[in-house]
């Protein structure tokens, strides 16, 4: 029987180490890879310029590369539900490939395409390859939850297997055995977009700092292993004002969109830390940052609300103001903390921050001083962060700003002195705001501080060329620990993990044990019974007599009266889903990349 | 109870229940109809048939309804007469927690209008446990006050007004503030604890405060709340003997506000947190004297005293240069090396210890030092501080398994010739005899 193969790519933008792809290959007449990409909702999406650019690199560098092997990329315009069918028809496909997606988002839609590929005969290859285990295997592992702890993740690694030794890039031989019919037109019908094509305007702003792609993921690999050998330290670097800067050697971009393999990456170490030591086998911190990403992955893949407080079973629910002025501030690089707004500049500009600089705008915004949700910060860096995905994103936020995963929250980071540590100097800060060049170091960090004539003598004067800061961060990192001193003080579960909790108060004879039935009907309304999930404390023991002071849990948000029952559904899953759940259903159009 | 009469109702409902609780909870009530359905049935024939709950006595439905949330009570209230009765018992409404947000500021629901309003007609004179919750909008904490202030027939015993995202009843107009209030204080009479953090409330309220309430007040929390002066609070320490618990700012803390709480008349006193934070920098602060502590410690030996520590590390000149009697400790800003070098000299009480940032010296000597004089040290935090490997572990060995919490930022510890980082994890958990490991933050 004749096979005709359509492969297609979402992430895993490479033909190195791409098992769906050889599959696709094996025994094929034909073989054809596809991007299906919807130019229509391309600019609605929240994804920012930069994420595009460094997507449609990586499809010019996949067609370069197919081009070489007699190949092309075929981007498809629309929808995958409305274009498989057609494929299907035109190409008389009768075979599938494509990467396994771990996220609740991908596995709705590709659950959707399976079943339709089923009814018109088109058999499907999955091949999971994004990340180094399969999530799947690793909640098995830990009693069918996934784990919460980095410490209890890395526990389970430790017993598993390795990780699949990659497979190597896709042959001439391999690709000549497979014919693809390139017609006349293909540049017109399925050329990769230009971002004009996708209605962003470009300024001819040719510099950008990351350059998408599996060639340039490569190159870099070479030189991130060599700088490694070279320094023959697999220690946790030592962070210097250098490491705050765009590294020719940094690759989380090219390991998001899969033009680089993790386990390329994870077997290169391996074997580099093999030849320099010589001892057994490497310690799981070798592999840190890839680990880091497994974790989240794992945390998300059986959560749809992993991106939500509400709703979300892992998330402490913490009483976050809306502040859209605030959180403009801080997303625009307006905040009046040099070291806070460099961070953003870069961001906005390049696509990627340290760290770091992540823990720090992190921290400013949520539990550190804006007191705005993690949500908010989450979906700027989707727009903004080149390496931004799903999991790690809304996982990451979750772990910075103390709402999963059990963190300490006694420290907040200075958005003042934490920079200072890191880069006494200020460069960064000269770099990203050149307002502030002239500035001595003694006052980068705190402009407002400086006296009239050094600010005169720096041409800048603060309140006029650069903004005075919007907060107080003495008062308000006060006022948050006192916040989330509230909030986890009535998580009984958390009683005594976190140090300023333990600080005891008089317990009033009188006063009856405060119930969390508020927090429960008001916020996490309506959650499975995971223990992060209730913020109830255990059931108190009963009064002894009627006439004993009761426990009393109170301040439902509704009560006794005509109009309770239409509330009460508010909140609840049975309840319309909000205008934001929209998004996760795979049937909306939407774009994801 | 028959189950299959109600069991076209219970699913949705008892899923929803035990979505919530996790598991069976005490008790669910039933839907109204199935309930009402019951009540009607005859009650001649019960020999085999359960017990009609309709007929349960009130002390046995008041304490089942002690385990229901509100929401659930004001649905089995819709049942029967009776059930309706056991809903509005003054027990069930002595403690209630008003949650006032708006739409346009918290994520949070609030408590109904219609509720409180109902709270206010029928239940006022019931509560005695109150507490606010108010979001960041002026609206919010006015909502509070309007409430407060038609509290005029209830005898509170505690009331706490708290801000969850920032302090919005600093951002009413004090007199508004004050006068709902001193509603409560003159009403009340019995006040046992009132936590009024980051308000408008002033010296004459709390002589109204006092008036009415000095014989019972056990519990004052008022940390940030500009406009006491250091007068307003002595007169509150001079009259309440039976306080037990304070928490203000240190610019209120005296020597004769010490002595006030020290004198004989007054109870020990259990707990004093102090917040010390600059307004602006370079701000002068005033000490108080070692006599003032130690009798303090005469009077109550087992005081905790806490204090939060917002200044500048320039700004620290009067503090640490005598003993002073501080159990927790914590720094929320930089704190210079010297100055962690005079708290290890001069707090022999200590039993906590956070330390948010240092600067990019190792902090090895202080930290043994803290170790060989703070016998009592159980807990310490360190973030953005520097210290070696090997005084980390020794400091660690010198204070043994006492040390219950110890969480350090992975960044803190720096390796040297003695320890790597994958070494010190054993090191620290052999000698605090138990796994322990440095906290970590995502590296992505």
């Amino acid at each position: 029987m004749v096979v005709n193969s359509v492969h297609w790519f979402r992430k895993g933008l490479r033909l190195h180490d791409n098992p769906a792809l050889q599959e696709a290959l094996n025994g094929a007449e034909t073989v054809r890879c596809v991007y299906i990409l919807d130019p229509w909702f391309a600019g609605s999406a929240n994804v920012g310029v930069n994420r595009w650019r460094f997507l449609l690199e990586s499809l010019e560098d996949l067609d370069t590369s197919l081009r070489k092997l007699n190949s092309r990329l075929f981007v498809v315009r629309g929808q995958p539900t409305d274009v498989f069918p057609r494929l299907f028809k035109e190409w008389n496909v009768t075979r599938l490939t494509f990467e396994y997606d771990s996220e609740p988002y991908g596995k709705e839609r590709d659950a959707a395409i399976i079943k339709m590929a089923q009814e018109y005969g088109v058999e499907t290859a999955v091949r999971n390859t994004h990340t180094l285990y399969n999530p799947d295997r690793i909640i098995e592992m830990n009693n069918h939850s996934p784990p919460l702890t980095f410490k209890r993740f890395q526990a389970i690694v430790n017993r598993l297997e390795l990780p699949r030794k990659p497979l190597p890039t896709i042959s001439q031989e391999q690709m000549a055995r497979c014919q693809t019919k390139i017609s006349e037109n293909h540049d017109e019908r399925y050329g990769v977009p230009s971002l004009e094509e996708l209605g962003f305007k470009t300024h001819g702003d040719s510099s950008h700092v990351w350059k998408g792609g599996e060639t340039e993921a490569l190159e870099r690999l070479n030189k991130h292993l060599d700088r490694k050998a070279w320094v023959a330290n697999f220690e946790r670097p030592r962070i210097t004002a250098q490491s705050l800067f765009a590294s020719p050697t940094g690759l989380s971009p090219y390991l998001r969109f899969g033009c680089l393999s993790c386990r390329v990456f994870y077997y290169n170490l391996w074997e580099l830390y093999m030849k320099l030591r010589r001892s057994s086998s490497p310690p799981l911190s070798l592999f840190g940052q890839l680990l880091w990403r497994e974790f989240f992955y794992t945390a998300g893949t059986n959560n749809p609300n992993f991106d939500h407080m509400e709703g979300n079973p892992i998330c402490v629910q913490i009483p976050w103001d809306h502040n859209p002025e605030a959180l403009a501030k801080w997303a625009e690089g307006r905040t009046g903390f040099p070291w806070i707004d460099a961070i953003m500049t870069q961001l906005r500009q390049e696509g990627w921050i340290h760290h770091l600089a992540r823990h720090a705008v992190a921290c400013f915004l949520t539990r550190g001083d804006l007191w705005i949700s993690w949500e908010s910060g989450m979906k700027v860096f989707e727009e903004l962060l080149l390496d931004a995905d799903w999991s790690v994103n809304a996982g990451s936020w979750m772990w910075l700003s103390c709402s999963a995963f059990f963190q300490q929250f006694f420290h907040c980071y200075c958005p003042v002195g934490f920079g200072r540590r890191t880069d006494p100097s200020g460069d960064y800060i000269r770099r990203y705001i050149p307002k502030l060049k002239d500035y001595p170091n003694r006052y980068i960090y705190e402009p407002w501080n400086a006296p009239e004539s050094v600010q005169k003598a720096a041409n800048c004067i603060v309140g006029v060329d650069y903004p005075k800061p919007m907060i107080n961060h003495a008062e308000s990192s006060r006022l948050n620990i006192e916040r989330m001193k509230q909030v986890y003080q009535q998580l009984s579960h958390y009683r005594g993990l976190s140090l300023l909790a333990s600080v005891p108060t008089i317990q009033e004879e009188a006063e009856p044990p405060m119930s969390d039935d508020s927090q429960a009907s008001s916020s996490t309304a309506g959650q499975a019974s995971t223990p992060t999930s209730s913020p109830h404390q255990p059931t108190p023991a009963p009064s002894t007599s009627p006439n004993s002071e009761p426990f009393t849990p109170n301040s439902s948000p509704t009560a006794a009266f005509p109009g309770a029952h239409s509330q009460r559904k508010r909140g609840r899953p049975s309840g319309p889903p909000k205008p934001t759940e929209f998004k996760s259903q795979a049937h909306q159009p939407s774009q994801r990349i | 109870m028959s189950n299959t009469q109600n069991s076209s109702l219970r699913p949705s409902r008892m899923k929803r229940r035990l979505s919530r609780d996790g598991e069976d909870s005490p008790s669910s009530c039933e839907g109204p109809t199935d309930s009402c359905k019951r009540v009607r049935q005859p009650t001649v024939d019960s020999g085999d048939l359960p017990p009609d709950w309709a007929c349960l006595p009130q002390e046995i439905l008041l304490h089942i309804f002690q385990f229901l949330p509100l929401l659930d009570r004001a649905f089995a209230s819709q049942v029967c007469r009776g059930w309706n009765e056991a809903f509005h018992m003054p027990e069930l409404w002595r403690c209630f927690e008003f949650e006032l947000n708006q739409p346009a500021s918290s994520y949070l629901k609030a408590t109904h209008p219609d509720l409180i309003k109902q709270i206010i007609k029928r239940h006022s004179n019931h509560l005695q446990y109150v507490s606010f919750k108010v979001d960041s909008s002026t609206e919010s904490a006015e909502a509070a006050c309007d409430i407060l202030s038609q509290l005029v027939n209830c005898s509170l015993k505690t009331l706490g007004l708290i801000s969850t995202a920032r302090p919005s009843f600093m951002e009413l107009p004090k007199s508004h503030f004050i006068s709902a209030l001193t509603v409560v204080f003159v009403n009340s009479k019995s006040l046992s604890s009132l936590k009024i953090d980051d308000t408008p409330v002033d010296d004459p309220s709390l002589k109204v405060l006092v008036a009415n309430n000095s014989d019972t007040l056990k519990l004052l929390k008022m940390s940030s709340c500009p406009h006491v002066s250091p007068a307003g609070i002595l007169c509150v320490a001079d009259q309440c003997h039976g306080l037990r618990e304070l928490a203000l700012n240190y610019h209120l803390l005296s020597d004769e506000l010490l002595l006030a709480l020290s004198s004989e008349k007054h109870v020990h006193l259990e707990h004093l947190r102090i917040d010390v934070v600059s307004e602006n920098p370079g701000q002068q602060f005033h000490t108080i004297k070692k006599s003032s502590w130690d009798a303090m410690v005469r009077h109550s030996p087992k005081f905790n005293l806490v204090m939060y520590f917002f200044l500048y590390e320039d700004e620290f000149g009067p503090f640490f240069r005598d003993e002073i009697p501080v159990t927790h400790l914590y720094f929320g800003r930089s704190v210079s090396k010297e100055v962690l070098g005079r708290v290890g000299m001069n707090c022999p009480r200590l039993v906590e210890l956070v330390v948010c940032a240092n600067g990019l010296r190792p902090l090895d000597e202080e930290l043994i030092r803290i170790a060989e004089r703070c016998q009592h040290l159980s807990a310490i935090g360190l973030g953005e501080c520097e210290v070696s490997c090997s005084a980390f572990v020794e400091f660690v060995k010198m204070c043994g398994r006492r040390l219950s919490q110890l969480s350090i930022m992975e960044e803190v510890l720096i390796p040297d010739h003695k320890y790597s980082l994958d070494e010190i994890h054993w090191e620290v958990s052999k000698h605090l005899g138990r796994v322990w490991f440095p906290d970590m933050m995502p590296t992505w």
